[in-house]
């Protein structure tokens, strides 16, 4: 059994009413614990709405999801659920709940009823996983969108989720912000095996998942590995979504009939695939 | 700039004030405040001064900053003064019209001009030392008891909480829209009291709403981190009376027992 | 004639605090009339100070900013006509709409200007055109919008002022891709058929790649480059000390440049690659094919 199992899921907003809109069509998928996976689409495409869900913010409207084979349908399992997946907002200012940082990591926890002794390791951990541990003491409003974004995520970590939700974290961020937010996610991902499901619209950020699942319109348009994904350069295109230039020059060449034999995901990859071609003569 | 009042904010730093139980603080500053209202003589507000600036300095907390939390209130201080001079008793050292100033009434105003300040200094060793939330959670549990009749002790704490955490962050945007609005043309520095006010509404509006949005995403925030009310909540900084604390208490006992005989022995220099 | 020219322009924050910060450090620019103009820097490089001096919402500390000329605080009192000349779209700028409807709001400017309710419906109308809002939302209140046009409503109203000069603090932030694409196509229609003056502040290379006629870079409060955007994308080492970027596409081509291939090391957009690109790797992979 896959850790979040998502089957035929519609989701309607305000059902029942004249604004009744529906939000997704069917929707299935997986999601394997340790597996990091990000959800492209532009705004509109459902794939926020699947954030709420995952964890037990919004109640499908039909079909089923469950996590860690709990249903998130009823209310008694929203506590259970929230306790599994975590969530990470796009505004950094709008979610962080304490005057200072430790005991804004803290708040989480102490709802749970953590021990104090054990919430103040936890706590400390958290912070040095996002290499905030210098900043405990600081006041929040003072930081950098992509410190407050880190803090944001070492409170769901002191939590002890397994799973992190994140919601277009990136999006209000400056590059260097964007940077600090990537690597810290996957440095847990990959040293602490957390689960991560990464919601964004700009590609180079999806590339650095294990699996992608491209979103459009309340539907999922394709998934697979970042590779075989982008590959696609004409979906992507057609359904306007963002392709790096790296990208975008390799596929134009092949239509021009010089095929560099992959296709690159950055600039790096680019370069020695037209030298290999160079080299080859 | 709206950011320049220092009055209520906190000054991390590692002093023995900073370390001191919260709750101990609070009961200590209504301690030197029912002080001050009390001190009938210049010997007996000297001795109270002496402990508050102690106190400032033990703060490590620069005294320019100190100096800088007086001034929003500088004209109360001044204003109230200048009331009591007009009041006094006695023989008029000046007279001009209806208007007599007394020994007793200079002596008046300066006592009522140093308790206010003396107020001012305490409530600011409060606040510079203790951490907003330090502060609520300290409130939260004084007042436990009251919770047993159904006072909401404990959403009242989180309110505060959330209130000052969103302080600055709304100063700032405060600021921001201003500037966006001044950009399209507001004026915001000239005309009458009505043009004034009506001016602010390009502010208030957008603050309003942004306030909303705010508050919309805490809210998902704090729910999906498991918060559902004060119930089964644990606290990750559990207060505790240290022997410092004690050794506070001490000499805030024995200062109050010196402090009563001085007021009464010595005679009363003002009524 | 330059529309715009700073001499030994300064801010200092915080004058006389332990805070105390220079911002923005001796800045001697000229913006000439009807260029686009890319503003490029980190964080806290002062871009933003600056921009907010040239509009006269700052008060520099020293220096002046002259505007066609003349010093724009020559008469304090006179500050908000030069923010009718430079207009200014701030970073997130759907944060400042509060009127009823999208139309009203779009008239607060032309109207803070002194025009008639008439003439500035005529301006407001036709910012809204120009930024691509459908008419189906202008009689909408603002709040019911989705955030790309909340996006539109906000910059055509300060595009209804008709400035001499459009300043645009990232006014893409936050945006989905194709939200980005299109929002930068209008300004670049807009200014085609406006002429006016666009200065553009970006995180994105690749957009200020794509649009700017000349680049500014601010560092630790210095303007350190203002040249050709061609020639301001080939540094691409000291850009990189500042801790910036350069387009994918620039960075690509000088690589393949060291590698010996006849390129331009200042090519900025996928088009200009694909042009150069195609007659010298067509060679190499004719001869891949036939070995």
């Amino acid at each position: 059994m896959s850790f979040i199992e998502v089957r035929d899921l519609v989701f309607v907003y305000n059902p029942d009413t004249e604004d009744s809109s529906e939000a997704l069509h069917g929707v299935n998928m997986n999601i394997e614990k340790g597996e990091f996976v990000a959800l492209l689409g532009h705004n509109g495409c459902g794939k926020s709405t699947l954030a709420k869900i995952f964890n037990g913010m919004y109640t499908p409207t039909k079909g089923s999801v469950t996590v860690d084979g709990i249903p998130t349908d009823s209310e008694e399992h929203q506590i259970e659920i929230r306790r599994r997946v975590g969530l990470v907002q796009q505004n950094p200012d709008n979610q962080l709940v304490a005057g200072v940082v430790e005991e804004d990591v803290a708040f989480g926890p102490e709802n749970l009823g953590v021990e104090p002794e054990e919430i103040r390791r936890r706590v400390d951990n958290a912070l040095k996983a996002v290499g905030m541990y210098e900043y405990r003491e600081h006041a929040p409003h003072k930081l950098s969108g992509g410190q407050k974004q880190r803090i944001a995520i070492a409170g769901i970590i002191a939590m002890e989720t397994g799973c992190i939700v994140l919601d277009e974290p990136t999006a209000m961020l400056d590059p260097r912000g964007r940077e600090e937010v990537m690597s810290t996610i996957k440095r847990l991902n990959k040293e602490q095996g957390i689960t991560i499901i990464l919601i964004t619209h700009y590609m180079d950020e999806a590339v650095q998942a294990d699996r992608v699942i491209v979103m459009d319109d309340g539907n999922i348009l394709t998934e697979g590995n970042p590779r075989e994904v982008f590959a696609d350069v004409e979906l992507l295109k057609k359904h306007r979504l963002d392709v790096p230039q790296a990208t975008e020059l390799a596929y134009k060449l092949k239509k021009e009939g010089i095929d560099l034999g992959d296709v690159p995901m950055n600039t790096a990859e680019c370069i020695s695939l037209i030298e290999k071609l160079i080299s080859a003569k | 700039m709206l950011s320049d009042i220092t009055l209520g904010q906190y000054f991390p730093a590692k002093s023995f004030i900073h370390r001191m139980d919260p709750r101990l603080k609070i009961c200590l500053t209504v301690y030197f405040i029912v002080l001050v209202f009390s001190s009938k003589n210049f010997l007996n507000i000297g001795l109270v001064y002496a402990v508050i600036l102690g106190a400032m300095a033990a703060s490590k907390v620069p005294a320019k900053i100190y100096i800088k939390s007086l001034k929003p209130i500088l004209f109360i201080v001044a204003f109230t003064s200048i009331l009591n001079l007009f009041y006094g008793t006695g023989e008029p050292l000046v007279q001009f019209w209806v208007l007599k100033i007394t020994l007793n009434g200079i002596l008046n105003a300066l006592l009522i001009a140093v308790r206010i300040i003396a107020l001012i200094f305490v409530s600011s060793v409060l606040t510079f030392t203790t951490s907003p939330t330090q502060l609520t959670d300290a409130l939260e549990r004084l007042l436990k008891p009251l919770a047993k009749i159904r006072v909401p002790v404990h959403e009242f704490a989180m309110m505060m909480t959330i209130a000052l955490r969103f302080v600055p962050t709304l100063l700032e945007e405060t600021d921001k829209i201003m500037s966006a609005q001044k950009a399209r043309g507001a004026d915001m520095e000239s005309g009458g009291i009505v043009q004034r006010i009506k001016a602010l509404i390009p502010v208030l509006i957008p603050l309003f709403v942004s306030a909303f949005r705010r508050a919309f995403d805490l809210a998902t925030a704090m729910e999906s981190r498991c918060y559902t009310g004060g119930y089964g909540r644990t606290k990750m900084k559990t207060l505790k009376i240290s022997k410092a604390d004690v050794i506070t208490m001490i000499f805030c006992a024995v200062f109050l027992a010196g402090f009563i005989a001085l007021n009464i022995v010595l005679p009363k220099v003002v009524r | 004639m330059a529309i715009i020219e700073t001499k030994d322009l300064s801010f200092v924050y915080g004058v006389g605090t332990p805070f105390e910060m220079k911002a923005v450090n001796n800045v001697n620019i000229k913006i000439e009339e009807g260029e686009f103009l890319g503003i490029i820097g980190h964080t806290g490089s002062g871009k933003s100070t600056l921009i907010q001096m040239l509009n006269g919402l700052i008060r520099p500390s020293s220096g002046q900013v002259l505007l066609s000329g003349e010093d724009i605080w020559k008469n304090p009192k006179e500050i908000r006509k030069v923010r009718f000349k430079v207009g200014m779209v701030f970073q997130y700028p759907e944060y400042q709409l509060f009127e009823e409807t999208v139309i009203k709001d779009v008239c607060f400017g032309p109207k803070n200007m002194g025009l008639s309710d008439a003439e500035a419906l005529e301006k407001a109308k036709e910012a809204l055109r120009f930024t691509g809002l459908k008419e189906s939302l202008w009689e909408k209140s603002p709040f019911e919008l989705s955030g790309g046009e909340k996006r539109r409503a906000a910059i055509a109203g300060v595009i209804a002022m008709d400035p001499d000069v459009l300043i645009l603090d990232e006014p893409a932030a936050g945006l989905d891709p194709m939200g980005r694409d299109d929002l930068l196509e209008q300004i670049l229609r807009y200014h085609k058929v406006r002429k006016n003056t666009i200065l553009l502040v970006s995180h994105s290379m690749e957009d200020i790649g794509k649009v700017a006629d000349r680049v500014l870079v601010m560092n630790k409060g210095n303007a350190t480059y203002l040249e050709n955007t061609k020639d301001v994308f080939a540094k691409g080492k000291e850009l990189r000390e500042m801790g910036l970027k350069i387009p994918q596409i620039t960075h690509i081509m000088q690589k393949l440049k060291l590698m010996g291939l006849d390129v331009d090391e200042g090519t900025l957009k996928v088009e200009d690659a694909l042009t150069q690109l195609i007659p010298i790797l067509k060679t190499y992979s004719k001869k891949g094919g036939t070995d």
